[in-house]
């Protein structure tokens, strides 16, 4: 089933009646949502995510903009009719009901021509149970589940009616690290078996980028960039985009351009031809700069971790917006760490330039 | 561990409260129960030498008392009838209440209002609502009813004598069962408010995604997770109702019933003070340990019940 956002909106009205400056939550969210994808929607808190997902569920009614399910335009349908599963954030699983009774709950919900049999409603509950690896433990309470448990059984009661669209809000945010780890690729591998559309909400980028197969990067409301994960990362549309994605976060930069050369400082880093002189923000990559004898960037070692496969070079560059300049190699390539100094060079398809002013990303032909 | 040296700070700190619990609780409790098994005690016989032997004499007399049974009865009646009532409408009431936006913190404080009230004053104006208001003395009779009997006349019903002369145990207790009722509600519906509105809004979310009919709603998820809640206002609502006396007094008077038949209504509690009042502090300690029994033995059988069905 697609989903389609068109010019989607959301305005809160104001807590605080004096100032009564309205909230707008999404900002005219229009994006089409192809059959079967899982889509990560990122962004920092409070840049409406959960907002767009609690409107696609229908928990909240958008202010202007239509949402479509395949053909219908369900913009106006309660949210039981609009054949979604939700897992919420911190799951939401009855306390007082076992693993099955959660599961069957929705079942026992249906009436008229889609009434089920007890014994239906127990076999499509064992189906969704065995789909998320729970049927071991469906007669226990949720206090008797770990973190990860609960949340299996979560999108089990949310797929036992088997929804058009799947929606999870912060699906991973209550796990430690390695269960984080473990879910996700367990969402990806449900959502590739079942072919549901999903959609799910995050602040985490690497969680996002890891299993998706389309992200929406949003801020303050409005969408920044929609794409394949890692053709945003290669190609950010601006500052924001290029910060928020990536770990290590991306290597900022004051600079310049003149004369068809990028400068930090004094050094030209990089030829540009055909840019205008102005003012730039540089992002280069962690994995875009390498030390060498040669190098175009000078900057001040501060030191070297050693990670197993990978090295990082720490150093510091009095023009960084970052407190350090950091580098991402082979743990093979020795750096010389009692040197004072280190040089950079600069892989041009890590290197992107953003006006100053605009933040918007400044395109130049690689030479 | 506090050290030692502190230890007399702590003691010093407490004292105020444990001089004072021992005293007015512990002592009268051990006191209670000494004079429930003199045989006879009264406290003006005692003042005036007199000596009492160790028996069981007063439980026997308290027993064998015949006003005691219909006590019973009354506190048992008033009890069960009460408890369920109230707790089902202060439950429909508090889920009503929780889920207006309008005027619910005005509409609360109303609700409320009757808690902060002087039950006495309360009782007043039930009596005169079910009264036959004014007598008059030419007719010798009376000429103006209650509001209760007004409605059922301007229903076209037969007015009532409910609490006047010559009305009936049936009608007294229904006036009884009404007031109480009335009275025990505020209670109920602002600890079961607080309960519902600590129940996390996301359940109701959840539910709703699955489409789940309003009434099994309340039924499956608000009732179960309100049952902390519920176990509790039953429990102390049984309390109450084994303790009810005030409110006889509020509306009776302390005669505890109509004036051609004063003590029909008389409870576990007005028992115990009509023996105090008659010197007889034996026979009211017996009744008093009786009631406490009686109170235990509902309150453990409740807690038996109720284990079943609170969930976690």
């Amino acid at each position: 089933m697609k989903v389609v956002l068109e010019n989607l909106t959301k305005i809160f009205p104001s807590r605080d009646k004096k100032s009564g400056k309205e909230v707008v939550a999404v900002n005219d969210f229009t994006f089409e949502i192809p059959d079967g994808q899982l889509v990560g929607l990122l962004g920092p808190s409070g840049c409406g995510k959960s907002t767009t997902l609690y409107m696609i569920s229908g928990l909240q009614k958008p202010s202007s903009g239509k949402i479509y399910f395949g053909d219908d335009d369900v913009t106006e349908l309660s949210t039981e009719n609009r054949g979604i599963g939700l897992v919420f954030q911190n799951y939401a699983l009855y306390p007082h009901m076992t693993v099955q009774q959660n599961i069957l709950f929705p079942l026992q919900n249906l009436g008229g021509k889609d009434k089920l049999s007890k014994q239906e409603m127990l076999d499509r509950a064992y189906e969704a149970a065995r789909l998320v690896q729970i049927d071991e433990l469906m007669d226990r309470k949720p206090s008797e589940l770990s973190g990860g448990q609960q949340q299996r059984v979560a999108i089990a009661r949310a797929l036992v009616k088997m929804p058009r669209v799947l929606l999870l809000d912060e699906p991973l945010s209550n796990l430690d690290a390695r269960l984080r780890l473990q879910t996700r690729e367990e969402i990806r591998r449900i959502q590739k078996e079942t072919g549901i559309t999903t959609i799910f909400v995050t602040h985490d980028q690497e969680e996002a980028m890891s299993i998706s197969d389309v992200i929406v990067v949003m801020k303050l409301g409005v969408v920044q960039q929609i794409g394949k994960p890692q053709d945003v990362y290669d190609d950010p549309k601006n500052l924001f985009v290029a910060t928020f994605l990536g770990t290590p976060p991306i290597n900022v930069l004051e600079g310049k351009v003149e004369g068809g050369k990028v400068y930090i400082g004094d050094e030209a880093v990089m030829n540009v031809n055909g840019v205008e002189d102005q003012n730039v923000y540089i992002g280069i990559r962690p994995e875009g700069i390498e030390p060498a004898a040669d190098g175009v960037l000078t900057c001040k070692l501060n030191n070297v971790e050693v990670m197993g496969r990978d090295a990082s070079v720490v150093s510091s560059h009095e023009n960084s917006v970052n407190p350090v300049v950091r580098a991402i190699i082979s743990s093979d390539i020795k750096v010389d760490t009692t040197a004072e100094a280190v040089k950079f060079n600069i892989k041009p398809h890590k290197f992107f330039l953003f006006n100053k002013d605009t933040e918007e990303r400044v395109y130049f032909e690689v030479k | 561990m506090v050290d030692s040296k502190q230890q007399w700070k702590a003691w010093l700190y407490l004292s105020p409260a444990i001089i004072l619990l021992l005293v007015f609780t512990v002592w009268p409790i051990f006191n209670t129960l000494r004079m429930a098994f003199l045989n006879g005690y009264g406290n003006m016989a005692a003042m005036g030498g007199a000596t009492f032997d160790l028996g069981i004499q007063n439980f026997l007399k308290v027993i064998e008392y015949d006003k005691f049974i219909d006590c019973l009865k009354t506190t048992a009646i008033l009890c069960v009838a009460t408890v369920p009532i109230s707790t089902t409408l202060a439950l429909l009431i508090a889920v009503a209440l929780n889920s207006i936006k309008p005027l619910q913190k005005t509409l609360q404080t109303i609700f409320f209002l009757p808690y902060v009230t002087n039950s006495i004053a309360i009782g007043m104006v039930f009596a005169t609502m079910f009264n036959i208001v004014g007598y008059n003395p030419v007719e010798r009779a009376a000429d103006t009813w209650g509001i209760i009997n007004n409605v059922i006349q301007f229903f076209g019903g037969e007015a009532i004598s409910w609490i006047n002369q010559g009305s009936t145990y049936t009608a007294n207790i229904a006036v009884m069962i009404v007031y109480i009722v009335w009275n025990a509600l505020p209670f109920k519906i602002l600890i079961l408010l607080g309960g519902l509105q600590s129940i996390n809004k996301q359940y109701y979310d959840a539910a709703k995604v699955d489409g789940t009919p309003k009434a099994r709603v309340l039924t499956r998820i608000t009732i179960p997770l309100l049952s902390p809640m519920l176990a509790y206002v039953i429990i102390t609502g049984f309390i109450g109702g084994f303790k009810e006396y005030s409110s006889i007094v509020g509306i009776f008077g302390e005669k505890m019933g109509p004036p051609d038949d004063a003590g029909r209504l008389n409870t576990m509690v007005g028992f115990v003070y009509d023996a105090l009042e008659k010197d007889r502090q034996g026979l009211a300690s017996a009744g008093a340990l009786i009631l406490f029994v009686i109170i235990l033995i509902v309150t453990l059988f409740n807690n038996k019940v109720i284990k079943k069905h609170v969930h976690y």
